[in-house]
């Protein structure tokens, strides 16, 4: 029994797995904007060095594509994302398109028409898989939280 | 008196060739850096997967063979660099006793992984995992991971992703084919494995 709990308690030495993400989502800039205004965020990613995340339209269709998807916009409307441009990698005889160091996701919102006064935020969710040359990680999904301010 | 000449050249050779290599016939003894030595090695976890046909696969069932044991999955490039070469061994070596075993690690299961198989023609047999299976074997965060099974079930070298060249995989492999098998057989069933796994190689 004490065997097991030790080997338990050892397992993350036997296998070392770095625990920072391989991908890190920044603070997106807050929304400001009247009502029918159209406003463009940034949203920050930050991938680790010598990792690469696919792009949102990789090569080969078995890869997992990144993917921004808004589950609630709240006062906006749109939330279309545009992807930065990515980089050509190979690993084997494979060519992949990827996402590499600091890169930024675009959004376009429109402040709907009707919306109340005041704070509120949209929110959705990035789906990325990260891989380095040699070894790949699951599929991983964050929330992301955009704040805005309807004046 | 030119074949005469041609008869000393070959000889001579010949008689080279062996003073290099060797000119025992016997099979070449390959020592593999990642095939860690029996004593050290710990008993494989068994589970029950099913593979591509609905049929139960149980690590056990391959007792007596050697078993390359590779995590993978369908999205994971460096895996598919990986899966020629052990089709080629799974084509060359099974007449010594080898068994090439894949365990898919897609969350979609066989929905994206029987289309993968054909399309790359792989020869041997996969199933599909899960995290029951992937814990007893350590987590399995990182894909490729390849074990290296011996002929008494026990784990005889751990490759975490491409970490070695394709010779290092045929090398340990060979080694491990050449070792006589033990007197008594062994896997655990559903035994966590993370107490007893040391990776070969980092």
């Amino acid at each position: 029994m004490s065997l097991v709990f030790l080997g338990i308690l050892s397992a993350p030495l036997l296998f070392p797995q770095s625990s920072s993400e391989r991908l890190t989502v920044g603070t997106p800039q807050k929304v400001v904007g009247k009502r029918n205004q159209s406003v463009q965020i940034h949203i920050p990613l930050s991938i680790l060095t010598g990792y690469h995340v696919n792009n949102d339209k990789p090569p080969d269709p078995s890869l997992i594509p990144m993917k921004l998807t808004w589950t609630s916009l709240g006062a906006l409307e749109g939330g279309q994302v545009t992807y930065p441009k990515p980089e050509t990698i190979k690993v084997g005889d494979m060519s992949l398109a990827v996402f590499t160091g600091k890169v930024d996701l675009v959004v376009n919102f429109k402040v709907s028409a009707n919306a109340p006064g005041g704070p509120g935020a949209a929110a959705g969710r990035l789906e990325y898989q990260a891989c380095n040359n040699t070894t790949c990680y699951p599929p991983k999904r964050v929330d992301i939280t955009v704040p805005y301010q309807v004046q | 008196m030119s074949a005469l000449r041609v008869t000393f050249a070959l000889a001579t050779a010949i008689l080279l060739g062996c003073f290099v290599q060797g000119c025992n016939t016997s099979p070449r003894i390959v020592k593999a850096a990642s095939v860690k030595p029996g004593s050290e090695r710990k008993p494989a976890p068994d589970f029950t997967l099913k593979d591509a046909d609905g049929k139960t696969v149980h690590l056990s069932d391959y007792k007596g063979k050697v078993v390359l044991l590779d995590f993978w999955a369908t999205w994971c490039p460096p895996c598919k660099v990986e899966i020629p070469w052990f089709m080629e061994m799974q084509r060359k070596q099974k007449d010594k006793g080898l068994e090439v075993l894949g365990v898919a690690m897609d969350d979609n299961g066989w929905e994206d992984v029987k289309p993968f198989l054909a399309d790359m023609k792989v020869n041997y047999r996969v199933v599909v995992g899960d995290s029951v299976t992937s814990d007893a074997y350590g987590g399995v965060e990182q894909l490729p991971t390849t074990f290296f099974v011996d002929r008494s079930g026990k784990i005889a070298a751990i490759h975490i992703g491409l970490d070695g060249s394709r010779k290092d995989f045929e090398d340990g492999i060979e080694e491990l084919l050449q070792e006589k098998p033990a007197t008594n057989v062994t896997s655990i069933p559903g035994d966590p494995i993370r107490a007893a796994l040391v990776p070969a190689k980092q």
